[in-house]
């Protein structure tokens, strides 16, 4: 298994994240190449491109990056905690509370602000929840954390059909499409950005620990990590992302899943490399896949979480074949 | 005088309600070699654990370089000893040569990457534990012997002075058992470090050891081995009868 050298691959995924940047920001129903693009955005001016370019595409692209990436850094930081790469925020079921949170503001004719103030409510009390229940008095047990998870979000699963079957003809579209991810109109562009950086930024001075923890607990203790309070920060950093990230772009799935994971598999899984990677690719790939939801049934537009998913889960099936060749 | 690697004063040490040891008072001094011996269950494991200060002791205080244990910062201590867990489970792929270099995490600073000098440690480290070219090798595709000769490796890049071994002839074969002993063995005395290790072979004990903790019956007893390692002390540990029989180097023990 020869690696990438850390900074080259960091540098090639910045180059992939760029590309998809100029990508989404010249695509769409009025196509701008990417000279115009630029000129766009730096220029000052506001004709129809620009006005296009600055205050329709480059929000979104910017909420579908960040989203990603705190997805996919959410995702690396779970699996670490459970030392387990089926762990994500929405197997551990953070995103169904945060779904049910905002799913129930919905319901209730909360204004545009209380809604992703219920995402954050109820991703910060699943996270509460799993990790209160599955902790116990005893220590913590990847297993029992996994298995909490799993139980806690069938459970959202059900308050969110509940909600779902009360809620009026009017609403369940709209409902629907924020269920299974779409970033058509974003509430929060650059702040989600910043929360990304600010968590990466968090998680970076602990990723050589981090590198211990993922041989297990006892011996993380024995090289000197601090197991009692790692995993709190560790579970607060991915509560935080994923309340970011769902508030952002809906539901999404599989991003926090699969991009630790390919990333791991390609680059190893080294966090001090795993963890800046994973953001950058958790960005780029949403990035990639919201352009192509507005571009594949123009001028209809798809959910974002529909071409995760597509693009996902064969990724996920060829990188775990090729793993045990 | 020389400082004991390891002190142990008024020690008293209980797992789920049941007592390992109490009251057990020994020191560790620098190129000594120990050997805890019990039955299963006899809490081999969790006095070792202690020792390395991943449980706090029932009573008492454990001193590590003439610091208690309880006051050092963790990564002192994680400079200070290392310790061979019983098993140790992959969860993710990662290289053999990565893996060991986790060894190295007590000495790296936060923003710090592994040097040539680090990587230097870690081959050296393969190579002494037999495992010289398979830097590169997936460490879940290596059998049960070769992970633990690359954990061992681990251990080693990490330095210690006090190596703590939860039976390290695990997995091993025979020959892999007598010359990594022998090693860690050579090194003890080489450089003054020292060494407590699990063990159930009582041969491999006595051929290794000058020193014994013998745990019976929620009592631990500590002593040389020439007090300690004799077929009376060890068949009431046991509860096997066991004779000793000269062999090429010194007694060995075979049940009756």
């Amino acid at each position: 298994m020869p690696r990438i050298p850390a900074v080259p691959a960091l540098l090639a995924l910045a180059a992939i994240a760029l590309a998809a940047f100029a990508l989404a920001l010249s695509a769409g129903s009025v196509a701008i190449d990417p000279e115009a693009v630029l000129h766009a955005l730096f220029a000052p001016g506001d004709s129809t491109q620009q006005v296009i370019v600055r205050e329709l595409r480059l929000p979104r692209a910017v909420a579908a990056f960040a989203a990603g990436g705190c997805l996919a850094l959410a995702g690396a930081l779970l699996q670490v905690l459970l030392r387990n790469s089926l762990a994500d925020p929405y197997v551990l079921g953070v995103s169904g509370g945060a779904a049910a949170g905002a799913l129930t503001m919905m319901l209730l004719g909360a204004g545009a602000w209380l809604v992703p103030g219920g995402a954050f409510g109820g991703a910060l009390a699943s996270t509460a929840i799993v990790f209160g229940l599955a902790r116990g008095r005893g220590p913590w047990s990847p297993t029992r954390l996994l298995l909490t998870g799993v139980v806690v979000a069938a459970g959202w699963g059900a308050v969110v059909a509940l909600i779902l079957s009360l809620a009026p003809e009017a609403q369940l579209r709209g409902m629907l499409f924020w269920l299974i991810g779409d970033l058509s109109a974003p509430p929060a562009t650059w702040s989600t950005l910043v929360a990304l950086a600010l968590a990466l930024a968090a998680a970076l001075p602990f990723a050589g620990d981090l590198n211990a923890l993922a041989r297990g607990d006892t011996a993380a203790a024995a090289l000197g990590v601090d197991i009692l309070r790692l995993p709190w920060l560790l579970f607060a950093l991915s509560a935080f992302l994923t309340a970011a990230a769902v508030t952002t772009a809906g539901a999404i799935g599989f991003v926090g899943l699969i991009v630790p994971h390919a990333v791991r598999l390609v680059l190893g899984n080294d966090q001090r490399v795993l963890l800046p990677a994973s953001a950058l690719t958790g960005g780029a790939l949403l990035l990639i896949a919201d352009t192509l939801a507005r571009q594949v049934a123009a001028p209809a537009q798809l959910p974002t979480g529909v071409i995760t998913a597509l693009i996902g889960v064969p990724t996920f099936l060829y990188l775990l074949r090729r793993e045990h060749r | 005088m020389t400082q004991p690697l390891l002190a142990a004063y008024g020690l008293g040490v209980t797992i789920a309600g049941n007592r390992v040891c109490s009251g057990l008072e020994f020191a560790v001094m620098p190129g000594e070699c120990w050997a805890i011996l019990g039955r299963n269950g006899a809490g081999k494991t969790t006095l070792l654990h202690t020792l390395a200060g991943l449980r706090t002791p029932a009573a008492g205080t454990i001193e590590l370089h003439g610091k208690p244990l309880a006051a050092t910062a963790r990564r002192d201590v994680a400079r200070l000893r290392g310790l061979l867990l019983q098993d140790d489970s992959d969860a993710f792929p990662a290289t053999v040569l990565e893996s060991v270099l986790v060894g190295r995490h007590p000495h790296l600073s936060r923003w710090q990457w592994e040097s040539a000098e680090d990587m230097r440690i870690a081959r050296d480290a393969l190579a002494a534990a037999d495992m010289a070219g398979t830097e590169a090798r997936d460490v879940r595709t290596l059998s049960g012997g070769e992970r633990r000769r690359v954990a061992l490796a681990a251990l080693l890049a990490q330095q210690p002075r006090l190596f703590l071994l939860d039976e390290p002839s695990s997995h091993l074969d025979l020959s892999h058992q007598l010359s990594l002993l022998e090693r860690l063995a050579a090194a003890v005395h080489r450089d003054d470090k020292a060494l407590i290790m699990v063990v159930h072979d009582v041969n491999l004990a006595a051929r290794y050891c000058d020193h014994a903790l013998l745990l019976a019956d929620g009592e631990a007893v500590a002593g040389s081995a020439q007090e300690l390692l004799t077929a009376e002390r060890l068949s009431a540990v046991y509860r096997v009868s066991l004779k000793a029989v000269a062999g090429p180097r010194g007694n060995l023990f075979a049940p009756d």
